[in-house]
């Protein structure tokens, strides 16, 4: 477990993508990230943890290039990156049965729903909806909703997977089931996740790496390595390095909010 | 009979009934005579008698309300796209549109009688009240995507046609079939009135030429049987409108399933 000073990123040769002093100003002035330096490594858990207007969205929505930064630059070192994203909401077309929503990326990318099936079949099956192709997003629970936009993020089979508050309006046992279904996902295809969050035990839980952001502007304060667990399971959560690394996340989240009551102020 | 059935469809039915025997119940009683308010039995007998003349008529303005329909849904539902694609052009246009809109239709009738032929001036009126519904809905439609949706688009690179055809179209379809049901209801006012104003007499006279003229020979069990055509011409508008919006609709919106209990 190593915790180190913010700032002192450099290019490593397993980063996927690096972000380099990016910044994000908006038109009325707000400034939503500032001297942001990452690097994402290939194949990693990332969490993107801070409290609410600590521009951790914001980040997510530059690397998936949904907007561009106003300062720095966003370096990839793959050229070729398939990317999947899972907004806070499901975000499904309620016009669309879950088999057309999850076809959905492969349909944009030229794929008739008859090549695109097998896929489709298959990883509705993986993310536990095999018998739902056919029902329509208001007939799903929360949860069940929400799995169908994982399947749709995946079935690209991205190298990057982008999720923004994905499991916050879920309820506690449908959150710590899909939890532990995205970690085996995430084990079987291989991807690299940014995953954000504003829960410490979410964090600590899934990730192999925290990132603290503090906001006004939002920065990047502490990095926490999580500890390597050989699996992430109900013992890993009563075990005393989930404990401590809970601890320590809570405390560098805390400092990050004092951070931002004195800027404030 | 089931208790909610009943309710659902015996009850409105018996309260018809009852409304009718109680008008057929004073008419007689009070010896009314038929030039100041005809029976019921007087005016489905009319009804009977002049079928011939008024099933025409029931024909005439129910062609000429869907005629105006379809071409202002066509209009309408066409502009509101080229409004969605290009927003100068709604920024230059939408002012018209509003224009044509809060203008009465009765007062633009007797101008379009005289540059137009009767029954064209009928029938554009009828789509200048139609038009504007349907555009304002279907703009408003287009224009409610889902941002998040829409990153999404973004994000998997779709293209501006597959981002209107898969994305905007089906969100704005409730919108439009709301709008089209309003377009729907004054497509046939609009055609009434218009036909009103511009009198339209002979071949092609509509239910609204039957009224003025039954008015003007005092025939007042006529001027009923066609208030009553028009009544049930408006009936199968909205009967055909819902039962349209309910299959688009039935699978996925909010508005065309029952509510949970």
């Amino acid at each position: 477990m190593t915790e180190r000073a913010v700032g002192a990123s450099a290019m490593t040769p397993a980063a996927l993508v690096t972000l380099l002093g990016v910044g994000k100003s908006f038109a009325n002035g707000v400034t939503a990230l500032e001297g942001f330096d990452l690097d994402i490594r290939r194949g990693e858990f990332l969490a993107l943890l801070g409290p609410s207007g600590c521009g951790k969205s914001t980040a997510l929505r530059l690397l998936a290039g949904l907007t561009a930064p106003t300062a720095g630059e966003i370096r990839w070192n793959e050229p070729h990156h398939e990317l999947g994203f899972v907004f806070q909401e499901p975000t499904l077309m309620p016009w669309s049965n879950v088999f057309d929503n999850v076809w959905l990326p492969l349909r944009i990318a030229g794929q008739s729903r008859a090549q695109a099936r097998e896929r489709i079949e298959e990883m509705l099956a993986k993310v536990g909806l095999s018998g739902f192709a056919r029902s329509y997003p208001r007939e799903l629970s929360g949860g069940m909703k929400m799995r169908v936009s994982i399947a749709r993020a995946l079935v690209t089979r991205p190298s990057v997977l982008l999720m923004d508050e994905p499991f916050a309006a879920l309820d506690e046992i449908t959150r710590g089931k899909l939890e532990d279904d995205l970690l085996a996902l995430k084990a079987e295809l291989g991807a690299t996740v940014v995953f954000v969050t504003h829960s410490v035990y979410e964090s600590v839980y899934l990730s192999d790496r925290i990132v603290v952001m503090a906001p006004r502007p939002g920065r990047i304060v502490a990095e926490i390595e999580a500890p390597a667990a050989p699996q992430r399971n109900e013992e890993f959560r009563l075990g005393a390095d989930y404990a401590e690394t809970c601890r320590r996340t809570s405390q560098a989240l805390h400092r990050a909010m004092a951070l931002a009551e004195d800027s404030s102020t | 009979m089931s208790r909610e059935r009943f309710l659902r469809f015996g009850l409105p039915f018996l309260a018809l009934v009852g409304a009718l025997g109680a008008w057929e119940a004073v008419v007689r009683i009070g010896e009314i005579r038929p030039v100041i308010l005809p029976a019921p039995s007087l005016i489905l007998a009319t009804l009977v008698k002049d079928w011939n003349t008024l099933f025409g008529s029931l024909v005439v303005t129910l062609s000429i309300t869907l005629e105006s329909l379809i071409a202002a849904t066509l209009g309408g539902a066409l502009l509101a796209l080229v409004f969605a694609q290009w927003r100068f052009v709604e920024r230059a246009f939408f002012p018209f549109a509003v224009i044509m809109q809060v203008t009465p239709v009765v007062s633009i009738a007797p101008l379009l009688v005289i540059y137009l032929s009767s029954g064209t001036a009928v029938l554009v009126c009828a789509f200048l009240v139609a038009f504007f519904p349907i555009l304002a809905n279907t703009a408003l439609g287009l224009a409610s995507v889902d941002h998040k949706l829409l990153d999404l688009f973004q994000l998997y690179r779709a293209s501006r046609s597959r981002q209107l055809l898969w994305l905007r179209i089906p969100s704005a379809l409730p919108f439009f079939l709301g709008g089209l049901r309003i377009g729907g209801g004054l497509a046939l006012i609009g055609a009434i009135v218009a036909e009103i104003a511009a009198g339209t007499a002979g071949q092609g006279a509509g239910l609204a030429y039957r009224i003025v003229e039954s008015s003007y020979l005092l025939k007042m069990p006529r001027m009923y049987a066609a208030l009553f055509l028009i009544s049930v011409a408006g009936l199968i508008i909205f009967a055909a409108l819902n039962g349209l919006s309910y299959l688009l609709l039935r699978r996925w919106h909010d508005s065309a399933r029952p509510r949970e209990n």
